[in-house]
């Protein structure tokens, strides 16, 4: 969407994708903070981090492309264009969440950006990729599928299902490999053998790249070109992209996995840092970019108090959207439901 | 009417819908191969007439049959996804039950899964413990699912192509020694409603309640009972999710006695539920207690003597029939 910006003048399509990414960033430690404060029910896994994979990916896409999310989903959603208010109802339980407050944090969706939805059960997201993208090729479409997996998934079977069968149909996919360095909170190395993510998408003949994750220049260079490629017809391809997950598996973890300075080490080179200082280099002074930040703060707040005061759905919603075959009996005064 | 196989009237159902609509498609092992499907030719020809977008010959990727079926559901198309038995759909309950059976809900109703999955049960000879299970009290237990177990050549072309034309997931169970039964299909579109049961005899002493190709082994037992003098009214559900209880209590209210048959293991089984039901429901019209038919929880055995041990015969419908009635 940002492609022809991006063509004319670099600098000003790096500061779109920065306010995206400060958006993200927003949502999620004003997330955090509804959580503690007891506003959201069960638990959420952050993307603070990780912004610019999903904004260098998601921003280079179009609206009627798709992507396939994981539990980490906020991010992408966001870069893909889901509304933050309605994503922010979705997560405290209130009526105008994107998915009516049935699904919540982990199974956040907006089929309107052809963003088909987070997911608590890793790898499935590739197997429905698979799917969309059949379905793509099926209408005569010129859509492109993107699926996000973390480096834990590629210990699943269904990923090699996927990249096999992505290959032997030439399907317009690109696989988005975010290596956070956690599969929750084991070091994902520690349990994978061999010579990680991109070997293994080699192995089946798929092109793959790999790509400085936390560099949103470097992201966003390399996925329009690969996505032109996916788009004109060149099968799928692997994007590898290195980051780090700031903070926990979810927001409530405690680290103690780490070891000491691990994190603060890390946090150096997260991606807005990194991005307001090329950023700055490249032509926009200080106070652009703290207006920037403060605009997407501002949003988010705003996001945040628009959900606390919207009501809870009625219960009775509860029984609808199962399905129109045999569609559950609510409850009776004399119990028992069928 | 024109009398065919059970394999070739499905595939006749599959083929009117696909040159209905051209957004239907089928995938799975071995469709586009020789001999067209796994054992039974049921997709035979059908590469010939629609190519291979849509019917698309896949590798042995379970997880991937299900998965891209779902996905190809909400971007859009109707899927036939076809797990040859029910043993293999196991590998894909999670793509089943965790998302083709959920997005719906836990999206808020922005998409429809509009799929079918193909999963055939039923003992044959020699299929041994991982090629005869009846899985079919699994999916009935996850809401969101549909679950149809045709018994005829004519509802296993109607059933099918309701179930394409339902926006709802719909789990498609086809008895693997029906596959070659034969049986007049009528000439018309044909539709058979999903939910609706099917009286196959009418009777007043005793109702059993069947489905799938044990519903025959009732209609059998039945014949052989009204030689004694006995009138058993046989109901052949067809839609085991939504079952058609309307048909069922009316013809408890008639005979005041039930018995369910089942191929699948009787403990935690689909009988069970129905017995369930009639008692909380229907307990006024009986005049003894529901009984239930079904295998010994136990694997399917190999050699003849032990497998013919394990089956639920018709001999042994009717005596349970026969302590029913003389109850």
């Amino acid at each position: 969407m940002n492609q022809t910006t991006a063509r004319e003048n670099k600098p000003a399509h790096i500061f779109e994708l920065y306010q995206t990414m400060c958006l993200i960033r927003a949502f999620e430690e004003k997330a955090e903070i509804a959580f503690d404060d007891g506003f959201i029910n069960g638990s959420i896994h952050q993307y603070i981090g990780q912004e610019a994979v999903g904004t260098g990916v998601c921003q280079n896409l179009r609206a009627s492309d798709y992507i396939l999310s994981n539990h980490r989903g906020h991010g992408h959603s966001i870069a893909k264009g889901a509304n933050p208010e309605a994503m922010m109802k979705e997560l405290m339980g209130r009526v105008g969440g994107t998915s009516g407050a049935k699904g919540g944090s982990m199974h956040i969706a907006d089929f309107s950006v052809g963003m088909l939805g987070a997911n608590g059960v890793l790898a499935d997201g590739l197997t429905m990729g698979v799917g969309a993208a059949q379905a793509i090729t099926l209408k005569g479409e010129d859509n492109i599928v993107a699926v996000f997996v973390g480096d834990g998934t590629t210990n699943r079977g269904p990923f090699y299902e996927a990249l096999n069968w992505a290959m032997v149909y030439e399907l317009p996919i690109l696989f988005v490999c975010e290596n956070n360095t956690y599969a929750s909170s084991t070091l994902t190395r520690s349990v994978t053998a061999g010579e990680g993510p991109v070997a293994r998408a080699k192995a089946f003949g798929m092109p793959a790249s790999d790509v400085d994750g936390n560099d949103i220049v470097a992201v966003d260079e390399l996925a329009a070109d690969l996505i032109a490629r996916v788009r004109s017809g060149g099968g799928p391809h692997f994007l590898h992209a290195r980051t780090y997950r700031v903070k926990g598996h979810i927001s409530r973890d405690k680290l103690l996995y780490r070891r000491d300075g691990e994190t603060s080490e890390n946090w150096e080179n997260e991606p807005l840092g990194r991005c307001a200082g090329w950023l700055a280099e490249n032509g926009f002074d200080e106070s652009e970019l703290r207006t920037a930040h403060s605009a997407a703060y501002a949003r988010i707040d705003a996001a945040v108090e628009s959900a606390k005061a919207a009501p809870f759905p009625d219960a009775a919603l509860a029984y609808v959207d199962v399905q129109d075959f045999g569609p559950p009996e609510p409850w009776t005064k004399e119990g028992g439901a069928s | 009417m024109t009398e065919m196989t059970f394999a070739d009237a499905v595939r006749e159902g599959l083929a009117e819908e696909m040159r209905r609509d051209p957004l239907v498609w089928a995938l799975g092992e071995d469709l586009s191969t020789a001999h067209g499907g796994t054992s039974a030719n049921q997709y035979l020809g059908l590469i010939d007439e629609f190519g291979p977008k849509r019917i698309v010959n896949t590798p042995i990727s379970e997880n991937t049959i299900m998965g891209a079926a779902v996905g190809a559901a909400v971007a859009g198309t109707r899927p036939v996804a076809d797990l040859r038995m029910a043993d293999f759909g196991m590998c894909a309950v999670d793509e089943l039950v965790n998302q083709a059976a959920k997005i719906r809900y836990m999206f808020g109703g922005q998409a429809r899964v509009p799929l079918v999955v193909r999963q055939a049960i039923g003992m044959r000879k020699g299929g041994a413990a991982q090629h005869s299970q009846s899985t079919e009290a699994w999916y009935v237990h996850t809401p969101g699912l549909v679950v149809v177990a045709p018994g005829t050549p004519a509802d296993g072309r109607g059933l099918l192509k309701s179930a394409i034309r339902a926006d709802d997931p719909v789990v498609y169970m086809e008895h693997k020694d029906l596959w070659v039964s034969k049986g007049d299909v009528p000439d018309d579109e044909g539709l058979v409603p999903i939910g609706v049961a099917k009286t196959l005899r009418q009777g007043t002493d005793l109702t059993i309640v069947s489905w799938s190709k044990m519903a025959q082994l009732s209609n059998d037992a039945a014949e052989a009972l009204a030689k004694d003098g006995a009138s058993v009214e046989v109901i052949d559900l067809r839609t085991l999710w939504p079952w058609d209880k309307a048909a069922v209590y009316a013809s408890i209210k008639k005979t005041g006695r039930l018995l369910v048959a089942q191929e699948a293991v009787q403990v935690g089984g689909f009988a069970a539920e129905i017995m369930a039901d009639v008692t909380e429901n229907c307990a006024g019209d009986l005049k003894t207690h529901a009984r239930r038919i079904g295998a010994p929880r136990m694997p399917v055995p190999y050699a003849e003597p032990m497998e013919n041990e394990y089956r639920v015969t018709t001999e042994r419908v009717i005596a349970k029939a026969r302590e029913t009635l003389d109850a």
